[in-house]
């Protein structure tokens, strides 16, 4: 089954990170990612979400600057990870929190997946 | 699983709105910065045994009052501290104030803290060594070493700061549309004069570090402005000329001009942020000078090579600058632009009245030789990298000059 892993921190944070703190983080995730290499979709970082615009689809549609939602904890990333089930999702997502604590994962089955269909 | 590196990531990234919110209650910097202190001491003894709370910042706020207040009773009655079990127990507590502070007052304590910082009456050298001390939490050790003065006199410029604005009037009470819009701006610039710190020392492992720390206070200042064109402008400018920093010297620590930079080497990351936020601002239509700058930065970050630069739409940024604030070393950077356009002859005649403004100025005299040179008059060329050599900044200015003269006596 195919699970979107919803990746939500406070960016006040891991913005403030120092580039060691930040350059740590990614290579404890690398070592994860790599050890789950058969169950890995794509995934991505988000920037800040001071770079994000919002179009607010009324029948005129409106563009707002920032995110959707103004949260405590922003989403940052996601994953998308293929595992038999909701257990094994979990356990995916408490390997990642090892590697990068703080915040929380939301853990989503996938309804509909299209696939990457950029001519290469 | 708590991490020492998150933890000190959560108390750097918390502290502008604890310290923020504890200046609102205390009205005295010392006492703000004090009582933060002594909160974070507090978080690094509770957060790894209790894991790290929902909201750092709360969390700070909390705790750093009452251990002010505690402060003010002990010396006032001598009594003893309340013990730590007592402290540690604020989850309860924690959800409403968090609730309070994700509304105006949060914004506003932070805007107020950073306006402090470049309050009118300081210098500017002392608003970016308090801004550094007091918002980014660097020590004073890493303030003095990051502008080349000993620990004991950056000591003594944040201590005479600090002195100046407790005798300033700090406005308190929550500010109107207007004056919001004043202190932004006042602090946009303190962000900038940071950055160029850092900048001009290129990539000094000890200054260098001040451009992420001005960029890290404009998202700040971005987070809780986001609409802000001027903001989104000045942070993506930052971004864009930060980007190139890893081919802005070569081995030797020899400036490399933009023409000749390896473009594979500018951090894709920092530009696809910049060029993000100019984008949004520009959909705005209210251009400002950190816009133009911005949008200049963005069109060479768009070029896949040298010889792509849009110069027509450089030219034209550097034009609408011009009118919107006009200076002499606008006029210089647009006829590099002008020449690329309608050759050496135009830009020539563009900057020959600056002359006088800036007979002191090394880029002058290297623009003006390089278009005479262009131009064939090769004596008068020689005469004008004769003069930029001696105004050279650093050896590698002087180097650069000295290719150009070495090129000379190749052509002539």
């Amino acid at each position: 089954m195919l699970y979107a892993i919803l990746c939500y921190n406070d960016e006040d944070v891991v913005w403030s990170w120092t580039k060691e703190e930040d350059a740590a983080v990614m290579g404890r995730l690398a070592v994860v990612h790599e050890r789950l290499a058969k169950k890995m979709g794509p995934s991505a970082r988000l920037l800040p979400t001071t770079a994000a615009t919002t179009l607010r689809k009324s029948p005129e549609p409106i563009v707002i600057d920032g995110p959707y939602a103004e949260t405590k904890e922003q989403l940052l990333g996601f994953y998308v990870i293929e595992v038999e089930n909701l257990d094994a999702a979990l356990d995916v997502a408490r390997q990642l929190t090892a590697a990068n604590p703080g915040g929380a994962y939301e853990i989503r089955p996938i309804a509909l997946y299209n696939p990457d269909k950029r001519v290469p | 699983m708590t991490d020492m590196g998150w933890i000190n990531g959560a108390i750097t990234g918390a502290r502008p709105a604890a310290i923020g919110a504890l200046l609102r209650y205390f009205r005295d910097l010392d006492t703000a910065e004090e009582a933060f202190q002594e909160a974070a001491l507090r978080a690094l003894k509770s957060w790894p045994a209790n894991g790290p709370p929902r909201d750092p910042a709360a969390w700070l706020i909390l705790v750093g009052r009452n251990a002010a207040l505690d402060g003010l009773r002990v010396r006032a009655r001598q009594t003893a501290l309340p013990p730590d079990e007592v402290l540690s127990d604020l989850d309860d507590v924690e959800a409403p104030l968090a609730e309070r502070l994700d509304g105006s007052h949060y914004r506003d304590d932070v805007l107020r803290l950073l306006f402090i910082c470049c309050h009118p009456d300081l210098p500017a050298t002392q608003q970016i060594a308090l801004a550094l001390r007091i918002v980014s939490g660097l020590s004073v050790p890493q303030i003095a070493r990051a502008f080349l003065v000993g620990e004991a006199a950056m000591e003594q410029r944040i201590t005479r700061a600090k002195a100046r604005i407790a005798k300033a009037d700090v406005p308190f009470e929550a500010p109107g549309a207007v004056e919001r819009a004043e202190r932004v701006g006042a602090v946009a610039s303190m962000v900038y004069l940071l950055f160029n710190e850092g900048y001009s020392a290129g990539g000094d492992v000890v200054r260098g570090p001040l451009c992420d720390e001005a960029i890290r206070l404009a998202r700040l200042l971005l987070r809780l402005f986001h609409t802000e064109p001027e903001i989104m402008g000045l942070t993506a400018m930052m971004l864009l000329q930060h980007a190139r920093l890893a081919a802005r010297f070569d081995a030797a620590g020899e400036a490399i001009l933009l023409e000749d930079q390896d473009r594979t080497l500018w951090n894709s990351r920092l530009l696809a942020e910049g060029l993000a936020l100019i984008d949004k601002a520009i959909r705005h239509n209210l251009p400002g000078p950190y816009q133009l700058q911005a949008a200049i930065a963005a069109t060479h970050s768009r070029a896949v090579r040298f010889e792509d630069t849009d110069w027509a739409g450089i030219d034209a940024l550097y034009a609408a600058l011009e009118r919107m604030q006009p200076s002499p070393l606008v006029t210089l950077n647009r006829a590099v632009a002008t020449a690329k356009l309608h050759g050496p002859e135009a830009a020539l005649s563009m900057i020959t009245p600056l002359e006088e403004r800036l007979s002191g100025y090394y880029y002058y005299f290297g623009a003006r030789g390089a278009f005479l040179a262009q131009l064939g008059r090769l004596a008068e060329a020689r005469a004008a990298f004769d003069r930029a050599i001696a105004l050279a900044d650093t050896p590698a200015q002087a180097a650069h000059i000295r290719r150009h003269l070495d090129g000379l006596m190749r052509s002539a």
